[in-house]
């Protein structure tokens, strides 16, 4: 059996690592969405067939995200999504919109294929934005004050902004020639934006919240974590060199600006989560708190232990299915 | 005005009775595609991949539906329901995780393989890919089912200061009404994808397609339906039994028992009547309601008096469970009536087919009203016994509420119109692309090659 205080450091734990998978997964398909070029057919056609086999699977850590935070922490559950009640309307409307487009815009009549990309591009565009938008009232802790919603506005922009980063990076690895080309020119400066946004979140988090400010710049702990603020800038830097470069001879590094993307998210998610740990609700709950009774999530860990190690094995089996650049989707 | 209570309550049935439709198809239907892919490796008949590659695309763009209109309700029970989780969350919670980390995972990550990847692995893999999505989808209902059931009727728990602990989860998971409630979806589930698949296969016909195809999908929906409809209104008997012993007071709801009678007479129409508790119009066969029930032509029923303040809304379940039972009828009598009639090696006449097509989405109707008598007649209880609908709601200001239900409610207009378009466009599109050739005859084996219907995304 497990203990209570350590079964909800397990389960935090899990979450967070469901969240950064999300991010990374769904964030390069909304971000091809939000890229997605209405006047190229033929690029379109190409944008959306590198991601036809994956964005099923990469929402579902989405589902499973939510669904441990209903599970583990249903106090904190309630309470985010009572205050982001809106957001959240949007966000669900706008992934609904973009999922089916998908589906329609290859199967429905010819005529109506335009209509049914636009609805793809902008349901990605605001299921991207309002989770933004959502991160950024989670870290003003809700606040009803104008900072907050100027502030959670410019995060709903740095978010989307970052999709579409890690979605460009997605293409450079997945298509070819003049479509390549394009990707990397939208690399380059999503990249910038993202960057901006970046370097937003980061300054105002500390500045707003005494507690984040009081733990990264609390001696000795600001030596250890320094190195992820650097790293993140090196990382950046990197990908904007490598973007100059590309696309290369024999498609060389193709694959580098997306993997700097991988790293840069997943620097960024631990700076958030080392920002509120042990707190899941701002400065109100904390995970002790909020968590779930001991039985009930002993009984859920052990089939994570046996199942979620499975779900790792079959993802990188699909994505080795599909490896290389993407060919013309068709149902066989 | 509407208070947050209502709206929360309309929003949620909005959101999983529009929600439960497309799992419904996809459940059975991904079996139909198993046995189509089956059949082709085993025979390498081109026209079992025709079907396959007809339907994959409609279970394609079915199930995409099912997934994104499902991601609403995991958000949901916080919004709008967070007494739920507060008081029952220990149980619902990992019951709940257990479907996305069996069920959902399992489904989508082999989905992309079904889908787009015959070209890229073995026809093995292409095929194990396609039993596993079918068994994730199968699972999928197995944990919500196992949810609901215990919501239902729960049992293996204790209660602590008002908040319910696992104490045996095989008694949770394996209480009273799940395994009727679980054979009696499946089943519905079956019955919602062979009366699709004959009705398309049916439209296409009236539509002069003369290929092959259409004719086996329709032939072979038929005689699923042939065996499902008798075997659907045997479980549905048992699972009446189960709720007479467990839910008596829905019981006397769906029968319109106002009084604890002997003998009770089954109500074949009726217009119950809740102020004055009594029935007007009554259409009845006497003593068949106690014979059904009771097995016993004088057995006695419990009426509604006996549960005063404690049982659902009579109209509401009283109806949906005649629209239940009376389309279940019609199912059995067309699906008889024309596999009876292929099976003397008659072609359907244009009546019989145009039925079929009319009944294209019959499964949906009796689904959605054997849910609502199902779920109304739990009524007033979220959780019985332990949780009343109304302790469950939200705070939030109505307004909110009012304006996320409108905007649900706008997208699924616009959705079913698009869904039930493109599932037409489809069928026209099948009908006029050519019969199979002698190409795709002399390479029977799975890397086959493009064929003109799939030349586009």
């Amino acid at each position: 059996m497990f203990e209570a205080n350590s079964l909800a450091v397990i389960f935090v734990a899990l979450m967070g690592f469901s969240i950064l998978l999300y991010a990374i997964l769904d964030g390069y398909d909304l971000g091809v969405g939000i890229l997605l070029p209405l006047t190229q057919k033929d690029d379109s056609d190409t944008m959306i067939a590198s991601i036809g086999p994956f964005w099923d699977a990469n929402e579902t850590w989405l589902v499973l995200a939510i669904g441990l935070l209903l599970i583990a922490f249903p106090a904190a559950h309630s309470h985010i999504f009572k205050e982001l009640y809106l957001p959240t309307a949007v966000l669900l409307i706008s992934l609904v919109l973009r999922g089916v487009a998908f589906d329609f815009r290859a199967k429905a009549a010819f005529s109506h294929k335009p209509t049914w990309n636009k609805v793809f591009k902008v349901g990605s565009l605001l299921a991207a934005m309002s989770q933004g938008y959502m991160l950024g009232m989670y870290v003003m802790g809700f606040e009803d004050t104008l900072a907050a919603y100027a502030f959670s506005l410019l995060s709903a922009f740095g978010v989307a902004a970052a999709y579409a980063y890690i979605g460009a990076c997605w293409l450079i690895m997945k298509t070819e020639d003049a479509l390549q080309v394009q990707a990397v020119n939208w690399a380059k400066k999503t990249g910038l934006l993202c960057f901006i946004g970046v370097i937003a979140v980061s300054a105002v988090n500390p500045l707003i919240n005494s507690d984040v400010y009081a733990k990264w710049f609390a001696w000795p702990t600001t030596l250890y974590i320094l190195p992820l603020p650097i790293i993140c800038f090196a990382l950046f830097v990197y990908s904007q060199m490598q973007l100059k470069h590309l696309p290369a001879v024999n498609d060389k590094g193709c694959w580098r600006p997306f993997v700097a993307a991988v790293a840069i998210f997943a620097l960024c998610f631990f700076g958030l989560a080392f920002s509120f740990f042990p707190y899941i609700v701002p400065g109100k709950l904390t995970i002790w708190q909020s968590a779930a009774a001991p039985e009930s999530l002993s009984f859920i860990l052990w089939g994570a232990i046996i199942v979620v190690p499975v779900i790792i094995s079959y993802t990188v089996f699909s994505y080795r299915v599909f490896w290389g650049k993407v060919q013309e989707l068709r149902y066989h | 005005m509407f208070e947050t209570l209502m709206l929360s309550r309309i929003q949620f049935a909005a959101n999983i009775s529009f929600h439960i439709l497309f799992p419904t198809i996809t459940i059975a239907l991904s079996w139909f595609l198993f046995y189509f892919k089956l059949r082709f490796v085993q025979t390498g008949e081109p026209v079992w991949m025709r079907a396959y590659r007809f339907w994959v695309k409609i279970f394609a763009i079915t199930f995409a539906i099912g997934v994104v209109t499902g991601i609403t309700m995991s958000f949901q029970f916080g919004t709008n329901w967070p007494k739920f989780m507060e008081t029952v969350g220990n149980i619902a919670g990992p019951l709940l995780g257990y479907e996305v980390l069996t069920a959902f995972f399992l489904e989508a990550g082999f989905l992309g393989i079904m889908l787009f990847g015959m070209n890229r692995v073995s026809a093995r893999v292409h095929t194990l890919a396609t039993l596993i999505v079918a068994i994730g989808t199968t699972l999928s209902a197995f944990w919500i089912l196992a949810l609901n059931s215990w919501m239902q009727t729960p049992q293996g728990h204790e209660m602590r200061d008002g908040v319910a602990f696992p104490v045996d989860w095989l008694a949770i998971i394996f209480n009273p009404s799940f395994p009727y409630r679980l054979s009696h979806m499946v089943v519905a589930s079956g019955l919602t994808a062979a009366f699709l698949v004959a009705g398309i296969s049916a439209y296409r016909l009236l539509k002069g397609d003369d290929k092959k195809a259409p004719k086996l999908t329709l032939k072979i929906a038929l005689t699923v339906a042939m065996f499902l409809t008798p075997l659907q209104i045997f479980i549905g008997d048992m699972h009446g039994l189960n709720t007479l012993e467990h839910q008596p007071q829905k019981i006397a709801a769906m029968e319109g028992v106002w009084h604890t009678e002997k003998g009770a007479p089954l109500l074949l129409f009726a217009i119950p009547d809740e102020q004055n508790k009594t029935n007007h119009f009554e259409l009845a066969i006497p003593n068949m309601a106690s014979f059904i029930l009771t097995h016993d032509i004088n057995g006695e029923i419990k009426g509604l008096n006996e549960f005063e303040g404690n049982h659902p809304p009579v109209a509401p379940v009283f109806y949906a469970f005649r629209l239940m039972v009376g389309v279940g009828m019609l199912m059995l009598i067309i699906a008889w009536g024309s596999r009876i009639q292929l099976w003397r090696n008659k072609p359907l006449p244009r009546w019989l087919l145009k039925a079929l097509v009319a009944m294209s989405f019959s499964g949906w109707l009796a689904t959605l009203a054997g849910w609502y008598v199902t779920e109304i007649g739990r009524q007033p209880w979220l959780v019985t016994g332990i949780l009343t609908v109304k302790d469950a709601a939200t705070d939030i200001a109505p307004g909110n509420v009012a304006l996320s239900l409108s905007l649900y409610l706008i997208l699924y207009v616009v959705l079913m119109t698009a869904y039930l378009h493109t599932l037409f466009t489809m069928a026209n599109r099948a009908v006029e692309i050519e019969e199979i050739t002698d190409d795709e005859k002399v390479k029977p084996v799975v890397h086959s090659a493009p064929i003109k219907e799939n030349n586009h995304v």
